[in-house]
């Protein structure tokens, strides 16, 4: 997030764009709507009628993979009327000129045909965000979940640009970020092509700096995605994986496809509090700890590094996953790994990140900070770009809309979208075992409009199979209005149903996200009585 | 912002303008005793407890929904006013369940502090049988309306705070109570579970199943989705058993969700978790032990080039944690091929 929880209520227009967040950030939920209460003006730009919607002024029912077209038709509507921000515009931006001509290419009613959404929301909903300013963004992955999520974020920034809503309290551009530390491990390097601090792999100046404080050679070649990994195991490239607390069997798309690939490895390590359906395949499977017995830190969706706190023993022999990996890296005979302690890891992180170099387990104990925070001495950075950009000046990008790489045919005529529900979490490993939580959402649920439940003979309660070119998965079906007619959706908790066998590879082509949120799919009703 | 200055019980209070009296008695640690007040929620003015003298103004205000003024005088403890607050309680618990020591709620009991704060030892009004079956259906606490005082907490909580609007008072005069939409079971309306209510119901009305005490307490952050929400957990016999959210940090100021709140402890303490180190054997994962374990590990992982290794790390670990993990990938095994579920 550019900018803070806290600042929600400071937003005088929020627009919600591919987040369910009542249901996946369920306290930033809370605080949208407490807003709205005050009298925030609320845009909703959702396929599915989200529990949001019924907070919102204007809700935007786009298709499923036009956000794009949407948001330029936005952007569209905005310059036309002359409510873009010019002083902001010519101040801190630049290639307005440009993105501005491309806007010819999103002639308002293309736009409404394109995306579904009648022309006269279009012009409100540009108005609403235009006009209630200071105006808040929040996405989460039914932005960056496309085979174009690139394109789906720069877009989001244009708009947020044209209308100067960057750098001040209740504004700015607010992914939210869905596991616990998904921005820390991002933070820290676990990523192919930046070290810790997002320091390019390729850099020289930073090869050397890491070469010499790990007292190692490394490669200036950025490496393999999770799915690329998948992909080369498959293909019987890398022979050998080592994960920590992740759940590719379940998580992966086109995941027959990825539980094929582990099973090709000559060597498979898992590291996790269960035996998940990853860690059955495992040559070694090492016992890791839960949040609970352990000290540590998460960095939040605001950027916020806050403190985990061991409050109890770990059962058995289990051990905290720092303590596992540096004892394998002592034993390979690397003197890297001596830490005593996770406090004592934070200090080398402080020592090769500039914008965590002011964090410290002493600073933490008062509360969270929030990076950049490059000094002891320094605060922390609540709001990010409030003078100017990382690049200085930001660059307005001319868009055009890239259909998805599945668009539903005679065979596959409906569009699968996935999700999350409040009351699991991701693969389920850790709120599947919560019986309290499966109570409210125990299985799952294909949700299908009346209106193509009918059509095929589907009732409530029924069993699907829902096909798509790379899989079929069985579950009931929830016939629901919240799906639009044409869309069905599910979520990817259960690994009964694993979802993910459906779901396309096709990844976006600078993000590597893959397109979780469209592919074709159809939907056969199950005779159980062969069963 | 503008301060102002009022007086009470003969006590200068210095407050910010917009401050209602209750609020400034409290900055000034004089006791107003109160049942349907919450720092969380607007002013509401039911229980008629927060009743005061204020010179120049007629009757006896509600604390709670009066601003403070400057150069207000304030009495909080007339007999006028403890009249009423004692004739409000005594119609509070005239039909409230007098079985205080096995309540779930005993020593927690607001009604508790504010009947012996007033010194009230016994009931004056008869008790009326009137009695409403106990709702259980939610699996994480329940719904007691026996002990209910209608303070409407739990129903503004719904609506100021979550937003969702699952209950409301439903009905009028003595049959009013607490109620979903159909005044169905809560499981059958659009709760959400997140506990909000439970946590501001005043009396026993809404209590979690789990109803034993922790010894003492951790603060924690949620390992739950990326908000990140601050909360301490509960520990009694070296087990998680309860989680309360942190009031006093910029994140969630103390709300949590239904799996923050509820969903920790039975994963933490599932009898499923791996407890040991487990190696293929035949086929077959066998219990070994750690030496032999990393001694495998390091063995094996150093038998690949850095083309044909890769480390995926975790979104659900902690910040040290990729951090040694992405370090032994690149420093040790030579490769680049790091990653996590970012973007899955």
């Amino acid at each position: 997030m550019t900018n803070t929880i806290s600042d929600v209520g400071d937003a005088a227009g929020i627009l919600a764009i591919g987040t369910n967040t009542t249901e996946a950030h369920p306290v930033i939920g809370f605080e949208i709507k407490k807003a709205v209460r005050k009298g925030t003006k609320l845009i909703v730009a959702n396929p599915r009628e989200i529990e949001l919607v019924r907070h919102a002024d204007v809700w935007l029912r786009h298709r499923p993979g036009t956000d794009v077209t949407l948001l330029m038709g936005l952007c569209r509507v905005i310059v036309d009327e002359g409510l873009a921000d010019a002083s902001f515009i010519a101040e801190r931006t630049e290639n307005f000129d440009s993105f501005k001509e491309s806007l010819q290419n999103f002639d308002l009613d293309s736009v409404a045909q394109t995306t579904g959404v009648p022309r006269k929301k279009i012009d409100e909903a540009a108005r609403l965000y235009a006009t209630n300013a200071p105006a808040a963004i929040f996405y989460a992955m039914g932005i960056a979940q496309h085979s174009h999520g690139t394109d789906n974020v720069i877009a989001v920034a244009n708009l947020a640009m044209l209308t100067g809503n960057i750098g001040q309290p209740g504004s700015g551009v607010n992914p939210l970020r869905g596991q616990n530390n998904v921005q820390g491990a991002c933070d820290v390097g676990a990523l192919p092509n930046v070290y810790p601090g997002y320091q390019a792999v390729t850099s020289e100046a930073i090869q050397k700096k890491f070469e010499a404080a790990w007292d190692c050679s490394l490669s200036a070649k950025p490496g393999l995605t999770t799915t690329e990994i998948i992909d080369a195991a498959h293909r019987g490239q890398i022979k050998a994986v080592y994960i920590m607390g992740e759940n590719p069997v379940l998580s992966e798309p086109q995941a027959r496809h990825a539980e094929e690939a582990l099973r090709k490895l000559e060597f498979l390590l898992v590291q996790d509090i269960f035996l998940t359906e990853t860690a059955r395949l495992a040559h070694l499977v090492l016992p890791g700890v839960t949040f609970a017995e352990k000290d540590g830190t998460f960095t939040n969706t605001e950027r916020r590094v806050q403190r985990v706190r061991k409050a109890i023993e770990p059962p058995g022999d289990a051990r905290p996953d720092w303590w596992i990996t540096c004892q394998i890296g002592r034993k390979m005979g690397d003197r890297g790994f001596t830490f005593t302690s996770p406090p004592r890891i934070m200090e080398e992180i402080a020592r090769l990140t500039p914008s965590y170099g002011g964090i410290t387990y002493r600073r933490l104990e008062k509360g969270g900070l929030q990076w950049p925070c490059p000094t002891t001495e320094h605060p922390g950075t609540p709001i990010l770009h409030t003078e100017k950009f990382t690049r200085g000046k930001g660059q307005f990008v001319p868009l055009e809309y890239k259909p998805s790489a599945e668009s539903p045919n005679n065979q596959y005529p409906l569009l699968l979208t996935t999700g999350r529900s409040l009351f699991q979490y991701h693969t389920g490993t850790m709120s599947r075992k919560v019986k309290g939580l499966n109570v409210f959402l125990g299985e799952e649920l294909v949700e299908i409009n009346p209106r193509d439940a009918s059509a095929l003979g589907i009732a409530d309660s029924d069993v699907v199979k829902v096909i798509s070119r790379r899989g079929e998965v069985t579950a009931k079906a929830k016939v629901t209005a919240v799906s639009p007619a044409g869309v069905v959706y599910m979520t990817f908790h259960f690994a009964e149903s694993p979802t993910n066998q459906l779901t396309n590879p096709a990844i976006d082509p600078i993000a590597k996200v893959p397109e979780f949120k469209v592919c074709a799919v159809r939907i056969e009703k199950k005779d159980t009585r062969l069963d | 912002m503008e301060t102002i200055k009022l007086t009470i019980n003969g006590v200068e209070v210095k407050v910010n303008r917009g401050t209602t009296v209750l609020e400034a008695a409290q900055a000034a640690n004089i006791y107003i005793p109160t049942l349907c007040a919450d720092p969380d929620l607007e002013p509401y003015g039911s229980c008629r407890l927060c009743v005061v003298e204020i010179e120049k103004i007629r009757g006896l205000p509600t604390a709670c929904t009066t601003p403070a003024t400057n150069g207000m005088v304030v009495h909080t403890e007339t007999p006028a006013v403890n009249e009423v607050r004692r004739t409000s309680v005594d119609l509070l618990i005239a039909n409230h369940p007098m079985d205080c020591l096995t309540c779930r709620q005993n020593q927690q009991c607001e009604l508790q502090q504010v009947t012996a704060h007033l010194g009230i030892t016994e009931r004056r009004f008869p008790r009326t049988d009137q009695a409403f079956p106990v709702d259980t259906s939610n699996p994480f606490f329940d719904l007691d309306r026996n002990y209910c005082i209608l303070c409407a907490k739990c129903v503004r909580t719904c609506d100021e705070i979550t937003g969702i609007n699952a209950i409301d008072l439903a009905f009028r005069g003595y049959s009013a109570r607490v109620a979903t939409f159909g005044d169905k079971p809560l499981i059958e309306s659009t709760c959400k579970s997140c506990g909000e209510c439970m946590v501001r119901c005043p009396v026993a009305a809404l209590t979690p199943k789990e109803t034993r005490r922790p010894i003492h307490e951790v603060k924690t952050t949620c390992p739950y989705c990326g908000v990140g929400c601050q909360m301490y957990l509960g520990i009694k016999d070296g087990q998680v058993i309860t989680v309360r959210g942190d009031r006093d940090n910029e994140v969630n100021g103390g709300h949590l969700c239904v799996k923050g709140r509820f969903g920790i402890a039975e994963f933490v303490h599932h009898p499923e978790r791996l407890t040991n180190p487990q190696i293929r054997k035949n086929g077959k994962l066998a219990e070994t032990t750690w030496d032999r374990a990393l001694d495998e590990a390091a063995a094996r992982l150093g038998q690949y080039a850095p083309n044909e290794v890769a480390v995926i790390a975790s979104a659900k670990c902690t910040n040290e944690e990729n951090y040694v993990l992405q370090k032994l990938g690149r420093a040790v095994l030579g490769t680049q091929n790091i990653d996590h579920c970012a973007r899955l």
